[in-house]
């Protein structure tokens, strides 16, 4: 069904879709547990940092992240020496990439449903013996999950739609950065591809459409599953 | 529970200033009365733990649980003050038996899961979640949940403001039982003096941030220069009584107290039970002379003690109806005009005829002390 050149793309996208969510989610609980609950000189700028990428032009992250993560940039070269970590030209490149671009959304989408708790409860679980930890653990995360959630499938769909920041940052190497929207590129450029190309935009739409319906519908579901209404 | 609650706090919150000073038995039922906004429920949050002093001194006993200017500030969670806010505040996404094990420590407490299940009526609720719980239900699992986290001492803020009437006619009982059978001391804030006056032992009346007063509740109710803050509308005087006898042919019931016997309305407790009645100043009729022919049955002999002006064409009296070595107060609100024409003055004996008597249900925890038989009328 898939040619072998959709199902590399599209193989690879999900895997920098996964890996971008799963290392961004406790950065962006914190952060978004940061904006929501504690006030700190440098709150606002920490909060237009986090929204930049939403606003800023992709390659404009995509370089910037090519500076500072480059083999010879300043972080880049830190963690190639300590870990022997690349992330030039490498899928995990995307992945940061993709992470970076969509950072703005799971953190919105956190931030909602944390102002959604009610902090009246919070300070009634400690009235009843739980200490900080045992409260956001058993009160807190608990509530906020169908956010955490939803942050997290639309980080998802953000992170595997990515194109412009990644291709700065990482180029378009065939089966280590070529994700969905990078082999799309790839065949607008050559002639006879619009066939091809046609395929992997319904793909990319199919991907799209079914994380934002799981969102959706998991969102829902554990909602009223938290709140007991039956 | 040994020792006295001890609150000596100030806290500026916006344009409000609290400065909250006072110390109370630890046991039986000290109740914050005060009108909304008046500083109760900041009082508590204090004594919890939710709200931090800018200055003062909380201790129960001898552990302190906060002190400005030895910075010790002993978090919430280690102050083991059961709270029951005055919205439930239930998880939401426990069930309620998840929400009554919330605050369980290993070990368990002195009270089981099973006697508080069984006292507040929640066998039929425990796999429901809050959502399915009416209101009068809420408040009965957050009682439970204080109390079952090993709680030495129960906060109440105002937990029937949010219940109609049949409810809270449904959860007083059950704080009766609370009071009694578990001994458990509850702080408990008010603005509503019939629930004050069922419950409490203790008052402390709250007002502008301040503690205008501190004492017994029949104390302070006869006290006209806080009639301002126990209420003027309501104004009335609380008297302690026993039940000593039953009339069966008239299905009336005997309650007693230094200086007379108050027939009312058969009450189904047992001979000897303590009941608080409640006489309003708007109740209680004066004649110069012992009544004759008339259908008022409860009158008592007594001499004013007190003059006070209350608005323009009514003054409040207060009566001592008791014996010499126990005083009882009683308060009249008559005219001016009456006051006049009837030559009404301190010392002036007078007959009080009392129309109308709130019975508060049994009331300060206890039996009966010392028995009070000889003085019926």
């Amino acid at each position: 069904m898939l040619t072998p050149l959709e199902s590399e793309a599209l193989a690879l996208s999900l895997r920098v879709g996964l890996v971008s969510v799963i290392f961004s989610l406790p950065l962006g609980l914190l952060v978004a547990w940061l904006l929501v609950r504690r006030r700190f000189p440098g709150r606002e700028i920490l909060n237009g940092l986090v929204h930049l990428p939403l606003v800023l032009p992709p390659v404009v992250v995509g370089f910037t992240l090519l500076i500072l993560f480059g083999r010879n940039g300043p972080v880049g070269a830190w963690l190639y020496e300590v870990f022997g970590v690349t992330f030039a030209f490498d899928w995990k490149g995307a992945a940061l990439a993709s992470a970076v671009m969509a950072f703005p959304l799971m953190v919105r989408a956190m931030r909602l449903s944390l102002e959604g708790v009610d902090t009246r409860l919070e300070a009634a679980a400690r009235t009843l013996g739980a200490n900080r930890m045992r409260v956001f653990a058993t009160v807190t995360l608990p509530l906020m999950l169908p956010g955490i959630l939803t942050g997290a499938i639309l980080g998802f769909a953000r992170s595997i739609s990515e194109f412009g920041a990644t291709i700065t940052f990482v180029s378009n190497i065939p089966g280590a950065t070529r994700t969905l929207p990078l082999a799309l590129y790839s065949l607008t450029q050559v002639p006879g591809g619009d066939h091809a190309a046609w395929r992997l935009c319904i793909i990319s739409v199919v991907v799209a459409m079914a994380a934002l319906l799981a969102s959706e519908l998991i969102a829902r579901r554990l909602d009223r599953r938290i709140k007991g209404v039956a | 529970m040994t020792g006295a609650l001890e609150i000596d706090i100030e806290k500026h919150l916006g344009g409000f200033s609290l400065a909250a000073q006072f110390s109370a038995r630890a046991s039986g039922v000290t109740a914050l009365f005060g009108r909304s906004g008046s500083g109760k429920t900041s009082i508590i949050n204090a004594l919890a733990g939710l709200l931090k002093p800018d200055r003062g001194r909380i201790a129960i006993g001898d552990e302190i649980l906060f002190d400005a200017a030895r910075r010790i500030d002993v978090p919430p969670e280690k102050r083991r003050l059961g709270y029951v806010f005055q919205e439930g505040r239930l998880f939401p996404h426990y069930s309620v038996r998840g929400n009554l094990l919330y605050g369980r420590r290993h070990g368990g407490g002195a009270v089981s899961f099973d006697q508080i299940v069984t006292l507040l009526g929640l066998e039929a609720l425990l796999a429901r979640r809050p959502a399915d719980l009416s209101g009068g239900e809420k408040q009965r699992v957050a009682i439970g949940r204080a109390l079952l986290a090993d709680s030495r001492l129960l906060l109440m803020d105002e937990p029937l403001a949010a219940l109609d009437g049949a409810r809270k006619a449904e959860i007083m009982p059950f704080l009766g039982r609370l009071r009694d059978e578990l001994a458990v001391p509850i702080v408990y804030v008010s603005h509503a003096m019939d629930e004050v006056m069922q419950l409490a032992d203790t008052l402390v009346l709250v007002s502008d941030g301040r503690v205008a007063a501190t004492g017994g509740v029949e104390e302070l109710t006869s006290r006209i220069d806080l009639r301002p803050l126990t209420g003027r509308y309501e104004a009335g005087a609380v008297i302690r009584t026993v039940l000593r006898g039953h009339d069966q042919t008239y299905g009336l019931s005997e309650l007693a107290f230094p200086g007379g016997r108050l027939r009312v309305p058969h009450v189904a407790l047992p001979l000897g039970s303590v009941l608080r009645v409640r006489i309003q100043a708007r109740d209680v009729v004066l004649a110069l002379a012992p009544p004759v022919g008339l259908s008022i049955r409860n009158a008592f002999a007594g001499r004013i003690v007190e003059i006070a002006p209350e608005a323009d064409s009514l003054v409040d009296l207060r009566l001592d109806i008791g014996t010499p070595a126990e005083p009882v107060m009683l308060w009249a609100r008559v005219t001016k005009r009456a006051l006049a024409e009837l030559r009404l003055e301190l010392g002036s004996p007078v007959h009080a005829l009392v129309k109308t008597v709130a019975l508060a249900r049994p009331s300060p925890g206890r039996p009966a002390a010392a028995p009070e038989e000889s003085e019926a009328s």
